[in-house]
């Protein structure tokens, strides 16, 4: 009995690694962003439907992360392409370097809203992003006008700002772990921070400290963690009228008969305002293709087009359903080119 | 009567009392966990029920040879490439003809799924006969327009369509076009981000293939590694810190082992990333300590009588082993392999690490291709931004729970059936 076990275990093993080893990879393998996931999958999906060629596989795994994964080498068994909520950093062009991942293409896919929403039941309110980073940040301007900071002592929006409401500060939002929070900590609490010209000034005499003021959530119990889920998020607002949440704008787009906007510094997020930058808290996205696998992994080239196609992240394409705020009509022009050029990143694009 | 009975007589009462209190306790945590039993199954099953039906709109298609763009239908590449949503545009307006107006016409194309068209594709391709003819078909229904018909008509408005695709469903409805019927697609499909297209057969292939390999790799590793232990092994400190060692094991965290994954297996090794064999493997090192205590629990269960009487009648130690102590502790082997599996089933956070959260549409044909698992499916539906994916979410829970139910029913099956008692 033990004797035919072992040696079904051995054949069988021997055999799965026989098949792996002369297996070329017939499908495009994508890792990076979940902000990004939503859009990637959905045009990789069509790809594989229309094209005839295998549909890629999107790993989600963080800007960060797929960085990480992306630089680690060229070869079959690297992914072909990552997904970003960010820009690369130089730090991650170097270690692709480093690896020998010298080509990279990038490409611009358009934006997606941060959202400040709450239950359809509560108020209308209206932020600008002082009021946000006064309600939220650990440490704050002391409320003496005196130039120091203290940590956060306000407990409700009315306190903030005398023309909100008398309402509990009760923000739901990402975990530190995730893209959102990163953007959250940057469009909105350091958006507000900058707007004290001593604070402002600090980033030039003192970097870091000028990062961990700006960019550091109070940990009392006024901003809630509520998971990488933003389904879960929105739930919570849903039992909660009092509550704001942060999340993603496709969210907020699903969701219209749960939650409503927060208008930011009067400006409500939509479409048009954040493409065109009015809405202040939007963020773009980006791909990379290892240019050295283009050619050796099949369907690349095609699956670039695909995305940077009209019908895809065009004004009226598919992605737009999905939540997508397109880029404007002439950055989307120069980055189409640049993808279908295959123009590689010279390094300069981090100035 | 004397002092003792005296005494007995007079704390009688208080003991009686003290018994039934602790049996009121027994049953007061019994029903709070059958309670949230309760409340898990009422919750998951009642928003998840909806998710294995479907709504689909029946139309009058024609596949006119002009429309779709095929002038010879012997030509695969003019099948594959034919333009089926053009005929699918020209039933709607035929049921519609009042909507002239371009943005009017994108709302009332976008209640029909884009899986319509490759419907369309696959009947065409079938039937070469069917160019120039027209058919009744019955065309799936976009998510939004599904739950619109699912919801009850007091939540109707809190459904995303806009108020003329409302007054088109409701006339289609009246019309009698719309049927409902068993989601098909939920298990003959793989992922997608459609949420009407989208299935957890690949999903279910996936886990399938990972628990092959697991159980392939870790049962007979484990026994083998238990009778050593228990029969074999000398008594001595090097065994004892391995025995400490294999219950530390067991109580690792499941993350610890996918890291040890992506760094050897697919970091060393070069293995593909996202494949059930690495994902296997992984689960291998996590089931495998459970394997192992339990299969020398079953070791130990059999009486030394066996083994004596055994070697009594000339028997060697392997022998007595593989012919009377092996058969007699195989059914207890056997529930342990199965709950360690159940567990290894359930588990996600090791195959995060390897790249199996991944979106995957193509069914895994064997355990080297690219596929997800059933824990993770959930996991990727319940992180998506649509609302159809709250149902599909709960369904595959509900997948999940009865594949768990099952594998534990045959480990107490088992057990009752092969359980022997001296």
């Amino acid at each position: 009995m033990k004797k035919t076990l072992m040696i079904a275990t051995v054949a069988a093993t021997a055999a799965m690694s026989a098949q792996f080893a002369s297996a070329a990879r017939d499908y495009i393998s994508i890792v990076g962003s979940s902000t990004v996931y939503p859009f990637a999958t959905v045009v990789a999906e069509r790809f594989g439907r229309s094209s005839g060629f295998t549909t890629p596989k999107i790993e989600s795994t963080g800007s960060g992360g797929g960085m990480k994964i992306f630089c680690q080498g060229v070869g079959l068994q690297h992914p072909d392409v990552t997904n970003a909520s960010r820009r690369m950093k130089s730090s991650e062009f170097e270690l692709c370097k480093k690896n020998g991942v010298k080509d990279i293409v990038e490409v611009q896919i358009g934006y997606d809203g941060l959202a400040v929403a709450n239950s359809v039941k509560g108020a209308d309110m209206d932020l600008s992003l002082r009021d946000l980073y006064l309600a939220l940040a650990k440490d704050v301007p002391n409320p003496n006008g005196s130039e120091e900071l203290v940590p956060n002592p306000y407990k409700t929006w009315k306190q903030v700002n005398p023309a909100l409401p008398d309402v509990e500060i009760e923000v739901v939002g990402p975990p530190p772990t995730s893209g959102t929070r990163d953007s959250f900590n940057e469009l909105g609490i350091e958006g507000g921070c900058k707007t004290y010209s001593w604070l402002k000034a600090l980033k030039g005499s003192d970097k870091s400290r000028y990062k961990a003021v700006c960019r550091s959530i109070r940990e009392d119990g006024h901003y809630i963690e509520a998971g990488e889920n933003d389904n879960l998020i929105v739930q919570k607002l849903e039992a909660n009228p009092n509550a704001l949440g942060v999340f993603g704008y496709s969210f907020l787009e699903e969701n219209t008969a749960i939650v409503k906007p927060v208008k930011i510094a009067g400006v409500e997020p939509g479409m048009e305002t954040v493409s065109s930058g009015e809405y202040p808290m939007s963020r773009s996205m980006y791909f990379y293709v290892k240019k050295a696998h283009v050619g050796v992994v099949p369907g690349i080239k095609e699956y670039v087009n695909e995305f940077t196609n009209e019908r895809a992240w065009g004004t009226s394409g598919y992605l737009v359903d999905k939540g997508l705020i397109p880029s404007a009509d002439n950055e989307r022009r120069q980055w189409a080119a640049q993808a279908k050029g295959m123009k590689t990143m010279t390094g300069k694009e981090f100035h | 009567m004397n002092k003792t009975t005296e005494k007995v007589r007079q704390t009688l009462a208080k003991r009686y009392r003290s018994e039934k209190r602790f049996r009121a306790f027994g049953i007061a945590s019994i029903t709070l966990g059958l309670l949230a039993l309760v409340i898990l199954f009422t919750d998951i099953i009642g928003k998840g029920h909806s998710a294995f039906i479907e709504h689909r709109v029946t139309l009058e298609v024609s596949f006119d040879a002009d429309v779709l763009q095929i002038s010879d239908v012997n030509d695969a590449d003019q099948v594959t490439y034919g333009n089926y949503i053009a005929a699918i545009r020209a039933a709607m307006s035929e049921q519609f003809p009042e909507v002239q107006n371009r943005s009017e016409r994108k709302q009332l194309n976008g209640l029909i799924s884009s899986s319509a068209e490759f419907e369309l594709r696959d009947m065409l391709r079938a039937d070469h006969s069917l160019l120039g003819q027209s058919r009744t078909v019955s065309l799936q229904l976009d998510d939004a327009a599904d739950l619109f018909f699912k919801a009850s008509p007091g939540k109707r408005d809190g459904v995303r369509v806009t108020d003329l695709q409302k007054s088109w469903l409701l006339t289609l409805e009246e019309r009698d076009l719309v049927t409902s019927g068993f989601n098909q697609s939920l298990f003959t499909r793989g992922d997608s981000r459609e949420p009407e297209q989208a299935g957890m057969l690949g999903a279910i292939l996936g886990s399938l293939f990972t628990m092959m390999v697991t159980l392939v790799l870790s049962f007979p590793i484990g026994v083998a590694a238990a009778i050593y232990l228990e029969e074999f092994a000398p008594k001595n400190k090097f065994t004892d810190f391995i025995e400490v060692n294999i219950n530390n094991l067991a109580a690792v965290p499941s993350i610890i082992f996918g890291l040890l994954g992506v760094s050897i297996f697919i970091g060393l090794f070069g293995m593909p990333r996202s494949i059930p064999l690495v994902g296997g493997i992984v689960l291998t090192l996590m089931t495998l300590p459970t394997i192992i205590i339990s299969s020398r629990a079953a070791i130990k269960a059999v009486p030394p009588s066996i083994r004596q009487a055994a070697m009594g009648l000339g028997a060697s130690n392997m022998q007595v082993v593989l012919h009377h102590v092996l058969p007699l502790a195989l059914p207890g082997m056997l529930t342990g392999a199965i709950i360690g599996m159940a567990q290894a089933l359930g588990e996600t956070a090791p195959l995060l690490m390897i790249g199996m959260v991944a979106f995957i549409v193509e069914l895994p044909a064997g355990p080297v291709d690219p596929a997800t698992v059933l824990p993770v499916q959930i996991f990727l539906w319940a992180g998506s931004p649509e609302q159809a994916f709250v149902a599909l979410t709960s369904a595959a829970i509900m997948v999940l729970l009865a594949f768990l139910i099952t594998m534990n029913t045959i480990a107490v099956l088992l057990r009752k059936r092969l359980e022997r008692r001296w």
